[in-house]
C-alpha cells in the first residue's frame, strides 16, 4: 500500500485545502499531506498500523519485494532479459551447487536456458508488479469515473452503466482478459507483439477488473449525493463535474483504496495466470507466471527450484498485499474498531 | 401413469447410454497421447508426421515400411518395372479389399488417389513429380508411367494413402484441401479408408476415437490386438507425462527428454528409444530482396552468405545437446540424417570456428552492428522445439542478432512455411525422410518453389541449373552417377549455407509394459502391429 499511496491519493490531497469539503478522519489520514505528517502519525489509521503485527510484517515484505524489483538492475547478479549474456551450458544448475560444465554457482539455481533464477525472479517481479499496479490503476480510473457518473447522475445513465457492469460480471475476469489478449494478438503485427505484450496485459486485466470499483463508488456516491454539503454545493451553482470530483470523490475514496489493494493482489495473480497459460509476457521477458510455466515442465525430473522459487515469491507477494488490504479494510471500517 | 412414463423414459435412457458406450466384447483399448494432433484427415493435404501417422491407422498406401524400414506389401501385393517399358512400374493390387463403407478397393481408386495427390494443393506432389500418367488397365493392376525410369518409385509411395473415388466424388472431396489457406472440407474431417481402424469420432486437438475394422484384409497377418484407440493430444510436456504416470494413457509417443529417467524407473512403465530418421534445422529466407521481419530497410541481411555462415557458427550444437536435449540428440552439420542415401560423415561435420570468427563474418558482411529478426517456431511438434529456439535466441544475441521469438502451435505455424507468401524469414523445421533418399529432401527443401517442387522450401533460394539436376535424379538409373549428382547437390547446399542444421532426434516412446511394440523408425506407430499382454 505504501508505494501506491502518493499516486492514488493525489486527487484527495489537492482537495484538502478546499474549505467546503467535509471529510472523515480516515480520509484525511489517508490523504496525508506533507505538512501534516504529525497529525497523520497520530491518526487512527497510523495507530492501527503501528499496533497490527500483520500489517507491519506484510508491509515489510511488500516493501522488501518492491525494493528488490525496483532495484533489480543493481541487485541482480545477471540481466536475464539480455539473451546475449546467457550461457546455455549453465542450464539446470541446482541452487548453490557448481555447474558441471562451467563451474558457476547460483544462489537459487538456473532455469532451462541457463538464466539465474534469483535474477529472473527479481526482473520477473518488475513485470508482475508493473502490470499489477498499472492494471489496477486503469481499472480504478475507469471504475471510479463510471461509478461517480452512475451514482451522481442516476436515471438512464446509471441503468446503462450498471447493466454493462452486470453483463461483464457474468464473465469470469480471466476469460475477459484472455478475450482482449486474443483480439490484440490478432490485430497487432507479429513484430511488435513482444514490445506491446505487457501493455496488452495491462489493458486486458484493467478492463476486466473495473466493475467492482464502479459498483462501490456508485453506491457510496448515491449516499453522499443526498448529504447537505452536496446540496449546498449544488445551491451555490457548482457544476456536476466539480461536485463529483472535488466534493464527493474524496469521501468515497476509502473503500476504493481497500478494493484497490486487494485487486492488486488479484491482478498480480491474473497476470501470472495469463502468463502461465502462455498468453501473457513473452518467454524472453519472463514474469513470475512465465517462470512458473517454464518450471512446471521440470517437476517430474526433479528440477524443483525452477518452479518452487518463483511460485514462493508469487505466494508471498500476493499474500502480503492481500493481508495489507484486509488490515486496511478493518482499519477503515469504524464498526470493526 | 407418471410412474410408467418415468419407467419407460428411464429404460429408454439406459438403453441410450448403453448404446453410447457399447464396447464390443473383449475390446482392448489403447489410450495414446502425443504433443500434437493430426492437422487434417485429408491424406494428401499435409505431409507431416502426426497427420500421416493418424492416416496410417485409417487408410493405407500401396506399399508400406515395416518396423525395419523395409518396403513391404500393403494394398499392392507385387510390384515391378514393366518388362516392356523401363518407364513403367506395374503394381498388382490386393484382392477383396473393402473400404470402411463397404465399397471395393480397385485400381481406379488407386489411380484416382495418385492423381489427386499430384493435383493442386497436394502436399505430396514432390513425391509424384516424375509421374507422367497413372493407368488402371484392369481392377487389380495399376501402371505408373514416369518421365524416364524411376528406380525409387515404390519408396515414394509409402505414405500415399488410397481413397475411395465414389466416396470422394459424393462428398465433394476430389480436390485436396488447401490447408495453408485455411480451407475446410468434408475429407478434412471424415475418412473412408481400407485401414485396420475405422474413425468413430474426432474432435480436432481434443480426442479422436478409432475402432478396429472387423473386415480388415490383414486380420490374420497382423496381431490386431488393439481393438480401440483413443488418441488425445496433450501439448504440455508435464501434463503428458503425468497422464502416463497416473495410468490415464497407455502410450505417449514423445516422452520429454527431462522425464526419461522418471518414466523408465516407474514400475509398470517402459521407455523405448531409437534414433529417428529426422533432422532438425533452421531455414533462412535468403532469396528475397528484402524481408519484413528485420529492422533493415531495403536489404536482406540473410542474403549475405557471410551472415548465414556466422549464424551457422553461432549455434552451439553441443550445448543444445547437453542441456536442452539431455543427450537425446546427435548434432549434425547437414540436414540429412545418417540413414539417408547421400549422407556422408564429411557432410555431417559440424561447422568449425569460434564465436569470434562468427563476429568477424558479421563485420565482413557489413552487419557488425547486428540486426533484428523474427524467429518462427512450433511449440508442439519437435522435441523441446520452443526451448531450442529460445536457446538460439541467446546464441544469436552473441553475434549481435537480436531475435524476437514467436512460438506457436504447429497448426498455425506450418502454413507460414508452406503458404509461399514469405510469411517467415527464419524458421525451424524437422524433416523426416520416408524414402531414405536425399532426393526427397532436395525435392521438398532445395528445389525452387514452383507448382510441383519445393513446397516446403521457404528459403527463396532458386537456381534453375540445380533444379534440373534435382529433377534428373528421379530417372537416373545409374546408381553411381546418381550418387555423384546427389553429392554435388549436397556440396552446393552446404556451400550456400541454405539451412542451419541442428541435430537428429532420438525417438523415445513411453509405454505401459503390457503394451508390446517396436519403435517405428519413422515415428509412425502402426497399431495393427501392437501386442498386448
Amino acid at each position: 500500500m505504501i508505494d501506491t499511496r502518493p499516486e492514488d491519493a493525489t486527487p484527495g490531497a489537492q482537495d484538502i485545502g478546499a474549505p467546503d469539503a467535509p471529510r472523515e478522519t480516515s480520509a484525511e489520514a489517508l490523504a496525508g499531506p506533507r505538512g501534516r505528517l504529525g497529525r497523520a502519525w497520530d491518526s487512527d489509521l497510523a495507530w492501527s498500523f503501528r499496533h497490527s503485527p500483520t500489517a507491519l510484517i506484510s508491509a515489510g515484505l511488500v516493501l522488501l519485494l518492491v525494493l528488490g524489483a525496483v532495484l533489480a538492475p543493481w541487485v541482480a547478479p545477471h540481466d536475464p532479459f539480455d539473451p546475449g549474456t546467457l550461457n546455455l551450458l549453465n542450464g539446470f544448475t541446482p541452487p548453490l551447487e557448481p555447474n558441471a560444465f562451467t563451474g558457476d554457482t547460483f544462489l537459487l539455481g538456473t532455469d532451462d536456458q541457463g538464466r539465474d533464477v534469483f535474477s529472473t525472479i527479481l526482473y520477473g517481479m518488475r513485470v508482475s508488479l508493473f502490470v499489477g499496479v498499472s492494471a489496477v490503476a486503469l481499472a480504478m480510473l475507469i471504475g471510479i469515473a463510471l461509478g461517480l457518473v452512475a451514482g451522481y447522475a442516476g436515471g438512464v445513465l446509471d441503468a446503462v452503466i450498471m447493466r454493462i457492469a452486470d453483463v461483464q460480471l457474468t464473465f469470469p475476469a480471466i476469460l475477459v482478459a484472455m478475450l482482449i489478449f486474443g483480439l490484440a494478438k490478432g490485430i497487432i503485427p507479429v513484430q511488435f507483439r513482444d514490445q506491446v505484450a505487457i501493455w496488452v496485459l495491462i489493458l486486458a486485466i484493467g478492463l476486466s477488473d473495473w466493475v467492482q470499483f464502479a459498483r462501490v463508488v456508485r453506491s457510496a456516491t448515491m449516499v453522499e449525493r443526498g448529504k447537505e454539503y452536496v446540496q449546498a454545493a449544488q445551491l451555490i451553482g457548482r457544476s456536476g463535474g466539480a461536485i463529483m470530483l472535488r466534493h464527493i470523490l474524496p469521501n468515497v475514496l476509502s473503500p476504493v483504496l481497500v478494493i484497490a489493494t486487494i485487486s492488486l493482489a488479484l491482478a498480480i495473480i491474473a497476470e501470472a495466470t495469463l502468463s502461465f497459460l502462455g498468453v501473457g509476457a513473452p518467454p524472453t521477458q519472463p514474469s513470475l507466471g512465465t517462470l512458473i510455466r517454464i518450471g512446471q515442465g521440470y517437476l517430474f525430473s526433479g528440477e524443483w527450484w525452477i518452479l518452487a522459487f518463483p511460485a514462493l515469491t508469487l505466494l508471498v507477494l500476493a499474500l502480503a498485499v492481500n493481508l495489507l488490504g484486509d488490515w486496511l479494510r478493518d482499519a477503515l471500517n469504524p464498526r470493526l474498531r | 401413469m407418471p410412474t410408467t412414463h418415468r419407467k419407460a423414459a428411464a429404460i429408454g435412457l439406459t438403453a441410450l447410454l448403453l448404446a453410447g458406450t457399447a464396447i464390443p466384447a473383449g475390446a482392448e483399448t489403447l489410450r495414446w497421447a502425443r504433443a500434437g494432433d493430426a492437422l487434417t484427415l485429408d491424406p494428401h493435404a499435409q505431409n507431416e508426421n502426426p497427420t500421416v501417422t493418424l492416416s496410417h491407422q485409417i487408410m493405407e498406401p500401396l506399399v508400406i515400411r515395416d518396423q525395419n524400414a523395409e518396403i513391404v506389401p500393403a494394398l499392392a501385393t507385387e510390384w515391378a518395372v514393366s518388362d516392356d517399358d523401363p518407364n513403367v512400374w506395374i503394381f498388382k493390387l490386393r484382392e477383396g479389399v473393402k473400404f470402411h463403407d463397404g465399397a471395393d478397393f480397385t485400381a481406379s481408386d488407386a489411380k484416382f488417389s495418385l492423381d489427386r495427390a499430384r493435383g493442386p494443393n497436394s502436399n505430396f506432389k514432390e513425391l509424384l513429380a516424375s509421374i507422367k500418367e497413372v493407368r488402371a488397365p484392369d481392377d487389380l493392376t495399376l501402371e505408373i508411367e514416369t518421365d524416364g525410369p524411376n528406380p525409387i518409385m515404390p519408396a515414394n509411395l509409402t505414405n500415399l494413402f488410397m481413397m475411395d473415388q465414389q466416396w470422394a466424388e459424393a462428398n465433394n472431396a476430389t480436390e485436396v484441401q488447401d490447408y495453408a489457406a485455411g480451407e475446410d472440407t468434408f475429407a478434412a474431417k471424415n475418412a473412408n479408408g481400407t485401414g485396420p481402424y475405422k474413425l468413430v469420432s474426432r474432435e480436432p486437438d481434443v480426442r479422436t476415437v478409432l475402432e478396429v475394422n472387423e473386415d480388415y484384409w490383414g486380420k490374420d497377418e497382423y496381431p490386431l490386438e488393439v481393438t480401440r484407440i483413443e488418441y488425445t493430444p496433450i501439448q504440455n510436456a508435464a501434463t503428458r507425462v503425468a497422464a502416463l504416470l497416473s495410468g490415464e494413457v497407455d502410450f505417449i509417443q514423445d516422452v520429454p527428454v527431462q522425464d526419461l529417467g522418471r518414466v523408465g524407473q516407474t514400475a509398470g512403465l517402459e521407455v523405448r528409444s531409437r534414433p529417428q530418421n529426422r533432422s532438425i534445422f533452421f531455414g533462412l529466407q535468403s532469396g528475397a530482396e528484402d524481408i519484413a521481419s528485420d529492422n533493415i530497410d531495403g536489404r536482406n541481411p540473410l542474403a549475405s552468405k557471410e551472415v548465414r555462415q556466422a549464424m551457422n557458427l553461432a549455434i552451439n550444437r553441443d550445448a543444445i545437446r547437453q542441456v536442452v536435449m539431455r543427450d537425446q540428440s546427435v548434432p549434425s552439420g547437414v540436414i540429412a540424417p545418417p540413414l539417408v542415401n547421400g549422407w556422408t560423415e564429411e557432410l555431417d561435420k559440424l561447422p568449425e570456428g569460434t564465436i569470434e570468427d562468427a563476429r568477424a563474418l558479421m563485420e565482413q558482411a557489413g552487419y557488425g552492428d547486428g540486426f533484428s529478426i523474427r524467429l518462427d517456431c512450433p511449440n508442439d511438434r519437435y522435441v523441446n522445439d520452443e526451448a531450442i529456439c529460445q536457446a538460439v535466441v541467446g546464441m544469436m544475441a552473441q553475434i549481435g542478432i537480436d531475435v524476437n521469438l514467436d512460438a506457436k502451435p504447429k497448426a498455425q505455424y506450418f502454413p507460414l512455411i508452406t503458404s509461399g507468401n514469405g510469411e517467415t524469414d527464419f524458421y525451424m523445421v524437422g524433416w523426416g525422410v520416408p524414402t531414405f533418399d536425399s532426393e526427397y529432401i532436395f525435392n521438398f527443401l532445395v528445389h525452387s518453389r514452383d507448382g510441383d517442387y519445393g513446397s516446403w522450401n521457404a528459403t527463396g533460394f532458386s537456381d534453375p541449373e540445380l533444379d534440373a539436376k534435382i529433377e534428373s535424379l528421379a530417372s537416373n538409373t545409374d546408381i553411381e552417377a546418381r550418387d555423384a549428382a546427389i553429392r554435388e547437390i549436397w556440396d552446393r547446399v552446404q556451400d550456400e549455407v541454405l539451412y542451419l542444421p541442428l541435430h537428429n532426434q532420438v525417438l523415445n516412446w513411453g509405454l505401459k509394459d503390457s503394451v508390446v511394440a517396436e519403435v517405428d523408425p519413422e515415428d509412425a506407430p502402426k497399431f495393427k502391429t501392437f501386442r498386448l499382454n
